[in-house]
């Protein structure tokens, strides 16, 4: 079997790491100089219709990482959407002609502003923000990716939840058609996923819509997308079309496919293994072939972060 | 009917190549002459690896039914070779697990194959399949006389537990595991209801 990796854009297309490395300094300095007069242009997230398009005004995060960014090859190529097939690879080939427009994101439950809305104008009242987070997956492989979006928290706080909202319920898009994928019932659709209200309005969750400065291609969860980096990667449900606000933790799609292998809380936590295998040591994918798995950390390096919002809870029990 | 002396001859070096074809392109696929081996490079190999071990040892199981159906004596030739393309394509991937997964990381090994029910498996079915390699030779053959026979039919063992370490494996698709587990059944089943029908004669 043959991993097939040509890209439909081309490699001259994608800015390459070094670039994007001075790209992001470029504006990160410039938003220190000129904080003032900028700031009124970067109000208003602007979300192009294409995925790979380039996105303005993005700009930099203290939460970011400054470790070494995964190749772009390896984000778009190698990742797990069910939604396009289980193969690792599957989302990237099955994903190509998706087309995330016209899209709408319906907001309920126990919150004072509920509605549906239009993906642009959902986006549009933020700033969009470089998070470059280490990603790892419960597969026991990690990832280094610069994402961009809005902090989940400004998202949550703007529709005002009710103190009854003790959870909030994500879902992704259902459509057999436009997802392959879910013509098998290897998950039950739509996928599901859900954090604590405590949880979603941490600093470090995102909504994501791109990846290296441009918009979320298909196979990585366009046109939105969450990104929790302290938890395993499946916590992070991509083509998001309703967000919940609910009183009792909901049932997630891997909690619901195997109950003792995945738990809602979902931790990245080097001393629970999963009941198959390790959890104390992650491959870094792009270390090469001879390089040695390296320790995961408890809370995924987030700890200082996250690790208070879990005072008193067994994580053994709860993971 | 092809005849055993000529079917050596000719199809033997042929067979022998194509066998190790999987292999070599693991090679030309690291230096991406052929394709490439993605983004996780060790995972890929290792993968492809076990796979093929699964299906030279399914493709050695089927060697005696499509003798006793075909009636083709010369098939018989084959099933060494591919048992030990089998061993061959397991230990390789028993290696790149300990080599290049684990980094030789001893007690990660040790604590992996103790511990994780489906790696004891994989391991228990290597340890027979070398058991079977070692007494492949003909002069084994003759010296074990009666126990030989004994001993090889631990190949049965060794690849239903080879099927379900695969199928244990899997994070939840376990469509390819199924493909193998089907064609293993049908092949033992065969094995079960000639012997049935051997006893009732």
């Amino acid at each position: 079997m043959l991993i097939k990796r040509s890209s439909t854009i081309k490699s001259s297309e994608i800015t390459s790491e070094d670039n994007y490395l001075n790209r992001r300094k470029f504006i990160q300095s410039s938003t220190l100089i000129g904080g003032s007069l900028l700031s009124s242009k970067l109000l208003g997230a602007n979300l192009p219709q294409e995925p790979f398009a380039e996105l303005d005004d993005v700009k930099s995060s203290l939460y970011s990482t400054d470790e070494k960014i995964n190749n772009f090859l390896d984000v778009t190529s190698y990742n797990n959407y069910y939604e396009f097939g289980t193969g690792k690879d599957d989302p990237y080939q099955n994903g190509k002609d998706f087309q995330s427009r016209p899209w709408s994101i319906e907001v309920t439950g126990e919150a004072e502003k509920t509605g549906i809305f239009d993906i642009e104008d959902f986006v549009k009242p933020y700033l969009l923000e470089e998070r470059i987070y280490r990603m790892r997956c419960v597969e026991a492989w990690s990832m280094v990716i610069p994402w961009v979006g809005i902090p989940l928290a400004d998202i949550i706080k703007s529709f005002k939840p009710l103190s009854s909202a003790t959870h909030v319920r994500f879902e992704t898009l259902h459509d057999r058609e436009r997802m392959p994928g879910q013509k098998s019932r290897v998950l039950k659709w739509p996928y599901r996923e859900g954090l604590t209200m405590a949880e979603a309005i941490n600093p470090l969750p995102l909504l994501a819509i791109g990846i290296y400065g441009r918009a979320l291609p298909n196979q990585n969860g366009a046109p939105i997308r969450l990104v929790v980096p302290w938890k395993y990667g499946f916590k992070g449900i991509k083509g998001i079309v309703k967000m919940s606000f609910v009183k009792s933790q909901p049932k997630t799609s891997w909690e619901m496919a195997a109950s003792n292998e995945y738990g809602f809380y979902a931790n990245v936590n080097p001393k629970v293994s999963h009941p198959r295998w390790s959890q104390a040591r992650e491959r870094r994918i792009g270390s090469g072939v001879f390089a040695s798995k390296q320790p995961t950390q408890m809370f995924n390096g987030y700890g200082e972060q996250v690790a208070h919002l879990y005072d008193g809870l067994n994580l053994r029990r709860h993971f | 009917m092809l005849s055993s002396r000529k079917a050596r001859k000719l199809l033997k070096p042929p067979v022998f190549l194509i066998c190790i074809l999987p292999f070599f392109l693991i090679f030309t696929d690291a230096f991406e002459l052929t394709g490439n081996l993605g983004a996780n490079p060790i995972e890929e190999i290792q993968d492809r690896l076990g796979n093929w071990g699964l299906r030279f040892l399914l493709l050695t199981l089927m060697i005696s039914p499509l003798r006793h159906i075909t009636g083709q004596i010369w098939l018989t030739l084959f099933r060494r070779m591919l048992g030990l393309f089998t061993f061959f394509y397991i230990l390789m991937h028993f290696f790149t697990w300990l080599i290049l997964e684990q980094s030789l990381y001893i007690p990660a090994i040790t604590e992996d194959i103790i511990t994780r029910p489906f790696i004891t498996i994989g391991f228990l079915a290597l340890l027979i399949l070398l058991l079977l390699t070692i007494t492949s030779t003909n002069k084994m053959q003759r010296k074990l006389q009666k126990k030989w026979h004994k001993i090889h039919r631990l190949v049965y063992s060794a690849s239903i537990l080879a099927v379900w370490h695969y199928w244990w494996q899997v994070k939840k698709d376990i469509t390819e595991p199924l493909i193998y587990a089907v064609i293993l059944s049908i092949l033992l089943s065969y094995r079960i209801w000639i012997k049935y029908l051997q006893k009732n004669k």
